[in-house]
C-alpha cells in the first residue's frame, strides 16, 4: 500500500514481529500475511479516525473524530495502541512512541485478531481487498466532490450516514428473495397468463352451457383481483435492508445511487465487527496474555505488561468492557471443556461439592475455543456459554432508566435478566428493527416503514429527522409506524411537515388500501 | 505531507462555527460540556455533531454492569449510554483519564482566550503566612538545612585537613549547623461573592434553567481559578425575592409576576450586611427572560445605578430567551453599558450560545 506515512519497521520490531508470528503459528493461529506499519501519534489518529483506511472518502465526519482523538491524546485523556485492518494483507499499525513491552502486547494482539478475521464465519462475505476498495471509493466521490460540488454530494453524505445502519446484516448468509436476473427481459406476458381462465373443453354448440359466459367473467376478475392483491405487495416481504430498497427503488440520480452504494457496501464490510466485539477482542486478549505470559515476556517487562492489560480489561459499572467479558468467558470455556463441565452429566448433578471439583481431565479446552472463534458471533456466544456461574463470579448485574429520577438503577442480578438484557443490547447493534413495509402506500407511492417494537421507545425527535432525510431519498411522503407509550402512532413527513398521528393506522394498513400496481 | 483529515477536519470546525450553511447546525452539540463526575472532575468541552439515526430512547433502556451494589441502589444521572453502539472502529485500546478542576479552567481560558481577572485593588483581608527566607545558626533540629551543614562541615575538614577522600566520612560538629529560619509575611487576600440572581416566574422553562446551570458553572469555574475563598449567594425571584440553597436555586419553578427590583434589593441588602465591598470582591449575575412588570423597571433601574453597580466588580445580565417572555429589559441593560464600565450583558438563545455568552461575561477581566 502507498500511504504518505513512513512506515518502515524499525530493526528491533522487524525481530519481534518474527519471534511473535512464530509463537502464533505455534499455537495454531492462522491468518493472512500481516503487515505492521509504524506511525506517530498524529498520524494513527488521522487513520483511526478514518476507520482505519486513509484513502476514505472526505467528510467532515471524520474530522470530528480526528479532533476527539487528537484533543484526548493532547490532553493525555487516552491513546490509541494499536488498529488492525480486516484485509488480505492484514495492516496493523503500531505507534511508534510506544515502549518495546507495549509493542510485543499489541503484535500478539494484532495476531490474534488477524485470525479472527480469516476464520470467523461472520467475516467470511467480507471483502478482502478492502484498501484498494474504499480507495476506489474515495476515488469516485472525489470525482462527485469536483463535478456537483462539495456542498451538495456532503449533504447528500450526510443523509446517506443517517441510514447508514439500516442494513440486514444476515442477508449476507441467507437467500432472503429469489435470484432474478437484472438481464432476464421476458415479460410476465410471455408466461403462461394466470389471469386465462380455465376452460372446459367443449364443442363449439354446447360451449355456451358448459363455459357460461358470466362464470367465466367472474372467475376472471376474481383472478385479476388475486394477482393484482398479490403484486401489489412490494416489496413482497417486509424488507430489512432499507438501503438497499432506496437503491433499487428511489428515484435517484446516478451519482446519489452510487454514494447510497458506497455507504451501504462499507456498512456490511463494518458490520462483523460490530457483531463480533466481545468475542474478537476476547479472542485477541486471550492470545496477547497467552504469547505474552508463556511465551514473550522478560522478567523486567512483567510490571508495565500487567499494569496495561489490567487497564485494558477495566471494567466500569455501567459499561461492560468487551475486552473483558470476552477474555472471561473464553477462559471459562477454557476450562469447562478441560474439565469436562459440560453436558447433560454435569447439568443434572445437584451436589454442589461435587459440581466445585468436579474435572474429568478431557482437555478439550483449547480445542473448544477454536470452534468457537469459527462459528459464532456475540449473540450466540453469550446465549450459549454465559453462566449463572459466571455472572456471580463477576459480580454482573443489570441497571435500568427510571423515568421520575431521570436515574438508572441497579435492576437485578438475577441471570435471565442479566441475559436478556446483554442479548437485548446486542441485537441489531442495540438500535432499533425497520423494515420497510410498502413501497407504494396509499397508492401514492409514499413509503411505509415500520419499527418493530420490543419494548423500548424510539426517540422522536431523532426519528423524525432520520425520516426527513429517508424522504429526500424517496422523493415521496414517508411514513413510520412504531408504538409510543403502547400505542400505535404513525410519524409522517411529506417532505414540509411532520405529523405524528397516535392510534391510526397499524400493521394491516395494506390489506385496507386499494389495490393497484406502483 | 500535507494531512489529509487536515481538510476535513478545517470543514468540520467551519460547520460547528456556523461558517458554512448547512442543515446540520441543529445537531451541533457541547454538551460534554458539563460532565461533572464524582468530585471536581469533568471531560473537555468536545463539540459534536450527530446525525440523526433510529435510536432507542432512554425510556425501558438499560443495561449491563459490573460491580457491587444492591438491587434498587442508583447508578448516577441519566447520562450514561445505554448499549455498546457498533464500534465500527477495528480494535482500538482506549485509556481514559480524567481532569481536575484547575485543568478545566485553563483549558476554558485558552479556549475563549479569557484575560486573567485582576482582583479590584488588595483587600483589607489580611493573612499572615510565615515563609522560610533566612538562616540562622540556632534552631530546631527538624529545621536543620542538610545541605548547608554538610557544606559547612566538609570545608572545616579539608581546611583542617581532617577529611580523607578514601574514607570521605563527614561529621558535622555544633558550628556547622545551619538552620532554616522564617519570617512574618503579611499578605492581603483577595476573596470573592458571586452572587446569582434568577427569574423562576412562570414564564421560565427547565430548558432555561438547565442553560443558567451550565453558564453559572463555567462562572464558578473561572472565578474560582482567580480567589481563594469564593462564596456564592443565590436568589430567586418572582414578584417577591428570597435567598436559596443551591439545589433550591436551580429546582423550584414559581407561577406568577416579575419584580426584578425585588432581586436587586436583596443582593443590596445581602451585600451591606455580610460583604462589605472593602473587603470582598463581588460578582453579581442575573439571568431573566426579559419579562418584568412595566411599573418596575424605572425602580430596578435605580436600584442598580445608585446601590448595586458602585460597589461590585462585575454585573452581567444573561437574558435566557423565552417562548413567554418579551425580552425588554435587555434593552434597559443594554443603554447602561455605555456609563458603567463594570456592566455587561448577554442574549443566550439556546444551549449553542453559552460559550459566547460565558466569553462575554468574563472577557473584561474584571
Amino acid at each position: 500500500m502507498h500511504t504518505p506515512y513512513d512506515t518502515r519497521l524499525p530493526p528491533h520490531l522487524q525481530d519481534l514481529k518474527v519471534q511473535i508470528e512464530g509463537y502464533a503459528r505455534e499455537y495454531g493461529l492462522d491468518f493472512y500475511e500481516t503487515i505492521f506499519e509504524v506511525v506517530d501519534a498524529e498520524d494513527l489518529n488521522e487513520i483511526a479516525a478514518y476507520g482505519g483506511f486513509p484513502t476514505r472518502y472526505p467528510h467532515w465526519s471524520f474530522g470530528m473524530a480526528y479532533e476527539e482523538l487528537k484533543k484526548s491524546y493532547d490532553y493525555g485523556l487516552s491513546k490509541i495502541y494499536e488498529m488492525v485492518i480486516n484485509n488480505d494483507p492484514c495492516y496493523a499499525y503500531l505507534m511508534r512512541s510506544n515502549n518495546v513491552v507495549d509493542q510485543k502486547l499489541v503484535m500478539a494482539h494484532v495476531y490474534g485478531h488477524c485470525d479472527f478475521f480469516k476464520n470467523n464465519a461472520y467475516f467470511a462475505h467480507t471483502c478482502r481487498k478492502m484498501m484498494d476498495k474504499m480507495a476506489n471509493h474515495g476515488t469516485r466521490i472525489r470525482s462527485y466532490v469536483e463535478k456537483f460540488g462539495e456542498d451538495q454530494v456532503e449533504a447528500f453524505l450526510d443523509r446517506c450516514m443517517s441510514i447508514d445502519d439500516l442494513i440486514d446484516v444476515h442477508s449476507t448468509a441467507i437467500r432472503r428473495r429469489p435470484e432474478t436476473s437484472r438481464f432476464d427481459f421476458s415479460s410476465e406476458a410471455d408466461k403462461n397468463d394466470p389471469n386465462q381462465v380455465l376452460r372446459f373443453k367443449s364443442k363449439d354448440y354446447m360451449d355456451e352451457y358448459i363455459n357460461p359466459r358470466d362464470v367465466l367473467k367472474a372467475e376472471e376478475d376474481l383472478r385479476r383481483k388475486q394477482a393484482e392483491q398479490a403484486a401489489r405487495a412490494f416489496p413482497e416481504q417486509p424488507e430489512k435492508d432499507v438501503l438497499l430498497f432506496l437503491i433499487e427503488n428511489a428515484p435517484l440520480k446516478n451519482w446519489q445511487r452510487d454514494i447510497l452504494s458506497i455507504i451501504r457496501d462499507e456498512a456490511y464490510y463494518f458490520a462483523p465487527q460490530g457483531m463480533t466485539k466481545i468475542l474478537n477482542e476476547g479472542w485477541a486478549s486471550y492470545w496477547h496474555s497467552t504469547i505474552m505470559t508463556q511465551k514473550a515476556l522478560s522478567p523486567s517487562e512483567l510490571i508495565d505488561y500487567a499494569d496495561h492489560h489490567s487497564g485494558t480489561m477495566a471494567m466500569s459499572r455501567t459499561r461492560l468492557n468487551p475486552y473483558k467479558l470476552g477474555i472471561e468467558l473464553l477462559r471459562d470455556i477454557e476450562m469447562r471443556w478441560n474439565t469436562g463441565r459440560f453436558g447433560p452429566e454435569y447439568e443434572e448433578c445437584d451436589d454442589l461439592e461435587k459440581k466445585r471439583t468436579w474435572d474429568k481431565q478431557l482437555g478439550l479446552g483449547r480445542q473448544k475455543l477454536f470452534e468457537v472463534r469459527r462459528i459464532h458471533n456475540d449473540i450466540t456466544f453469550i446465549d450459549t456459554f454465559l453462566t449463572p456461574e459466571f455472572c456471580v463470579q463477576h459480580n454482573l448485574f443489570t441497571f435500568a432508566y427510571q423515568e421520575q429520577s431521570g436515574q438508572y438503577y441497579i435492576e437485578s442480578r438475577d441471570f435471565q435478566k442479566i441475559k436478556q438484557r446483554l442479548l437485548f443490547s446486542l441485537t441489531n447493534f442495540g438500535k432499533p428493527w425497520i423494515y420497510v413495509i410498502d413501497g407504494n402506500y396509499r397508492n401514492r407511492g409514499e413509503l411505509l416503514l415500520k419499527h418493530q417494537h420490543s419494548g423500548v421507545d424510539l426517540r422522536l425527535d431523532q426519528a423524525a429527522d432520520t425520516l426527513a432525510n429517508i424522504q429526500f431519498i424517496w422523493g415521496r411522503p414517508v411514513h413510520l409506524t412504531t408504538l409510543v407509550d403502547g400505542k400505535p402512532t404513525t410519524l409522517s413527513f411529506d417532505g414540509t411537515d411532520h405529523t405524528i398521528k397516535t392510534g391510526g393506522e397499524s400493521d394491516d394498513t395494506r390489506s385496507k388500501t386499494p389495490a393497484k400496481t406502483r | 505531507m500535507g494531512q489529509k483529515i487536515e481538510r476535513d477536519h478545517q470543514r468540520f470546525r467551519k460547520l460547528v462555527r456556523g461558517k458554512v450553511k448547512s442543515n446540520l447546525s441543529k445537531y451541533i452539540s457541547r454538551g460534554e460540556m458539563i460532565g461533572k463526575k464524582g468530585k471536581d472532575l469533568i471531560s473537555i468541552p468536545l463539540p459534536q455533531i450527530n446525525i440523526p439515526q433510529f435510536r432507542y430512547g432512554q425510556k425501558g433502556s438499560g443495561g449491563v454492569g459490573q460491580g457491587e451494589g444492591e438491587p434498587g441502589q442508583p447508578l448516577g444521572p441519566g447520562q450514561l449510554e445505554p448499549g455498546q453502539g457498533a464500534g465500527d472502529q477495528p480494535g482500538g485500546h482506549i485509556l481514559e483519564v480524567d481532569l481536575t478542576m484547575e485543568e478545566m479552567a485553563s483549558i476554558l481560558g485558552e479556549e475563549l482566550a479569557l484575560p486573567r481577572i485582576e482582583p479590584r485593588g488588595k483587600k483589607n483581608i489580611v493573612t499572615r503566612r510565615d515563609r522560610y527566607t533566612g538562616i540562622r545558626q540556632t534552631g530546631p533540629e527538624s529545621l536543620r538545612h542538610f545541605k548547608r551543614t554538610f557544606k559547612r562541615a566538609l570545608k572545616r575538614q579539608i581546611s583542617s585537613g581532617s577529611y580523607n577522600p578514601q574514607d570521605p566520612i563527614v561529621i558535622p560538629i555544633r558550628v556547622d549547623k545551619q538552620y532554616r529560619s522564617w519570617k512574618e509575611v503579611r499578605q492581603p487576600q483577595a476573596v470573592a461573592v458571586i452572587i446569582y440572581m434568577m427569574d423562576v416566574s412562570g414564564s421560565m422553562t427547565d430548558e432555561q434553567k438547565e442553560i443558567v446551570r451550565i453558564e453559572a458553572f463555567w462562572i464558578d469555574t473561572w472565578i474560582k481559578a482567580h480567589y481563594q475563598g469564593v462564596e456564592t449567594v443565590y436568589i430567586i425571584h418572582d414578584a417577591a425575592a428570597q435567598e436559596v440553597d443551591e439545589h433550591t436555586f436551580y429546582h423550584t419553578r414559581e407561577s406568577g409576576g416579575t419584580k426584578i427590583s425585588s432581586a436587586y434589593l436583596l443582593a443590596d441588602k445581602i451585600i451591606t450586611a455580610r460583604y462589605p465591598p472593602e473587603d470582598w470582591n463581588i460578582y453579581a449575575f442575573h439571568f431573566s427572560d426579559g419579562d418584568n412588570w412595566g411599573e418596575d423597571i424605572p425602580h430596578c433601574l435605580e436600584v442598580l445605578q445608585d446601590k448595586i453597580l458602585p460597589r461590585v466588580n462585575l454585573f452581567g445580565y444573561g437574558q435566557v430567551e423565552s417562548p413567554y417572555g418579551s425580552g425588554e429589559f435587555y434593552e434597559y441593560i443594554h443603554e447602561m453599558l455605555g456609563q458603567r464600565n463594570n456592566v455587561v450583558c448577554s442574549r443566550i438563545p439556546d444551549r449553542e450560545a453559552i460559550l459566547g455568552s460565558i466569553k462575554e461575561f468574563l472577557g473584561t477581566g474584571r
